[in-house]
């Protein structure tokens, strides 16, 4: 065989794999993508919530992109003890500070970082939350202290647009 | 093998075997050359082939009632137990039938690890069969989402979320899995999709199964190999079909117990409450037959590492045959492996119980100690055991203890007393 038809082939052959290579991605990546969110639920991306109802001391628990999103109107006490903490005693350091701009008001998922499970309110060895699934316990910050849970719980942008309604999302 | 001479007697019969040798293909499978020594133990495979039709027949007649909607999934259910015609049978066959199918898999799989059945040159069958138990519990996994009430609700959740361990692009991927930014009707439509889709896949697993267990055939419960046809073979037809028949029958008076007399047993009440995205069941609990696995995940104090433990233990199966260094295959006549199969089997029973109970004290305690024995067992005792155990002598042939004539039949009468 002389060398220009095996170079002649050999082109042949690499730009049909490419080609072919390229249109299976093709195929393929709408297939893949048709799984994440669609523009409906992406939609949902914001909501509003009265909040003039909530007494110190209570939660209201709200429903938010499918999840659940704890509002928490903390005492002098809980947010004394959230600020009192040694960031070296944390597992995932955050101060309290930063994740309540207005201490009065704690918003974060109420989604554990584990599993996914929601915690139960006022439980737990720190006297924040427990999650009943598998044991993890999170402070009046909602910052995990003990248990499998990696992080502290999330919080998601919120501001106050007036007085008593708090805007998720 | 005889089906090489295989010709069909009629003329239409050859006419058509010339075209599609269907007809060598039931002939190979009715003298397949089995071995005469065959137990109870080995009439699972049967077994499990009528568990997987079950569930097909009785799950393509659910599809037809089931709607696969967040806001009508749960009614849907209810509707087919209480208004469909003999909805509620075809409901709890199926649901307990997943059951049956996992308490048969399981006694399936512990009878190779006793027999040494994954041992060369069975490791292809072996590897199938891991893919097929893998397949059956995502199947069973999805499955238990579709009637949407809050185990399933939150069954999903905590299962989906395990992917979320995986560093970096976990997040992407959880989102991904649910369609949505929590569990929610995209979830369950897809999981619908991929419930109905696996089990056509288990089927033809179990095609390729059966295909490469009949190309060096059996392992028996001596564990040699044997020559085939033989006197130590009979064919499959009628002799295993009947065996197999018989162990079928009493194999459905417990399902049929469980179906007509306990349906709701194996389940749990939590799922009669439709799922609800703002609470948490007290106790989040997977089926029995996922409790070994969930307990060792609970046993691991780190997300990472307790999910990658999870899933190393049912992975480490699949290494198995390379693991276990000794030629012997049958227990048998390895003394010391069969007292460690025995605590194995000890260990996986624990590991359910406490699976089972809130991980926190003693059990979690227990937890630990039984989850550092199940991978002690596989990296360590096995591949050691190989070379320091004393094994018995083997027999030439399944008939040489019967009938003796051979140097090794003191031994071999030796062992059937200490068996007995």
């Amino acid at each position: 065989m002389s060398e220009k038809k095996i170079k002649r082939r050999d082109f042949l052959f690499t730009a049909t794999t490419a080609v072919g290579a390229v249109g299976a991605a093709a195929v393929v990546w709408p297939m893949i993508d048709q799984m994440n969110p669609d523009a409906s639920v992406k939609a949902l991306a914001s909501t509003e919530v009265d909040v003039s109802s909530l007494t110190p001391g209570n939660t209201l628990t709200v429903l938010w992109r499918g999840k659940p999103v704890f509002i928490r109107r903390r005492t002098q006490e809980e947010i004394d003890e959230a600020r009192s903490v040694k960031m070296e005693d944390l597992i995932h350091p955050e101060k309290d500070e930063d994740r309540a701009i207005n201490p009065e008001w704690l918003v974060m998922l109420g989604v554990c970082t584990h599993l996914g499970c929601v915690p139960l309110n006022d439980k737990g060895d720190y006297n924040g939350w427990f999650c009943p699934c598998h044991g993890s316990h999170y402070d009046t910050s909602g910052r995990i202290r003990k248990g499998p849970a990696p992080w502290n719980m999330e919080v998601p942008k919120y501001e106050f647009v007036n007085e008593s309604t708090i805007k998720i999302g | 093998m005889s089906e090489h001479d295989y010709r069909p007697k009629s003329k239409v019969g050859q006419w058509f075997n010339d075209r599609l040798p269907l007809l060598t293909l039931a002939n190979h499978l009715t003298d397949y050359p089995t071995p005469k020594n065959l137990n109870y133990w080995w009439t699972f495979g049967g077994i499990l082939t009528f568990c997987l039709i079950t569930q097909i027949v009785t799950g393509l007649t659910l599809a037809m009632h089931y709607i696969a909607h967040a806001d009508m999934a749960f009614e849907s259910v209810e509707h087919i137990m209480r208004d469909v015609n003999y909805g509620w049978l075809i409901r709890y066959i199926h649901a307990n039938g997943a059951s049956m199918f996992f308490l048969a898999v399981y006694i399936h799989i512990f009878r190779s690890l006793f027999y040494g059945s994954y041992k060369s040159p069975r490791e292809i069958i072996w590897i199938l069969g891991i893919i097929i138990y893998l397949l059956m519990m995502a199947a069973a996994f999805m499955g238990y989402v579709l009637p949407w009430g809050q185990m399933s609700f939150w069954g999903a959740t905590v299962i989906t979320n395990l992917f979320s361990a995986i560093p970096l692009v976990g997040e992407g991927i959880v989102t991904w899995l649910w369609g949505g930014y929590s569990v929610d009707n995209p979830t369950l439509t897809r999981f619908f999709t991929l419930h109905y889709l696996i089990p056509f896949l288990i089927l033809g697993l179990v095609v390729l199964h059966i295909w490469a267990l009949h190309v060096p055939g059996n392992n028996n419960p001596v564990g040699i190999d044997i020559k085939k046809p033989s006197k130590d073979t009979v064919p499959f037809h009628p002799y295993i079909v009947i065996k197999d028949g018989f162990a079928l029958l009493m194999f459905m008076i417990v399902f049929a117990f469980f179906v007509f007399y306990a349906p709701n047993i194996l389940g749990h009440a939590d799922n009669y409450i439709e799922a609800n995205p703002m609470v948490t069941p007290a106790h989040i609990v997977p089926e029995w037959y996922l409790l070994p696995f969930y307990a060792i995940l609970r046993s691991v104090p780190d997300k990472l590492l307790g999910v990658v433990a999870m899933l190393s233990a049912i992975l480490i199966l699949a290494v198995l045959p390379w693991l276990d260094t000794s030629k012997i295959r049958s227990a048998v006549f390895r003394p010391l492996y069969k007292q460690f199969y025995w605590i194995l089997v000890a260990d996986v029973l624990i590991l359910g119980y406490v699976g089972a109970m809130p991980a926190e004290g003693l059990y979690l305690l227990i937890a630990r100690v039984a989850t550092a024995y199940y991978f002690l067992h596989f990296l360590v005792i096995l591949p050691v055991l190989g070379f320091k155990e004393k094994t018995l002598p083997v027999p030439l042939s399944i008939t040489e203890p019967v009938l003796g004539g051979s140097p090794n039949l003191a031994a071999a009468r030796n062992k059937e007393s200490k068996i007995e």
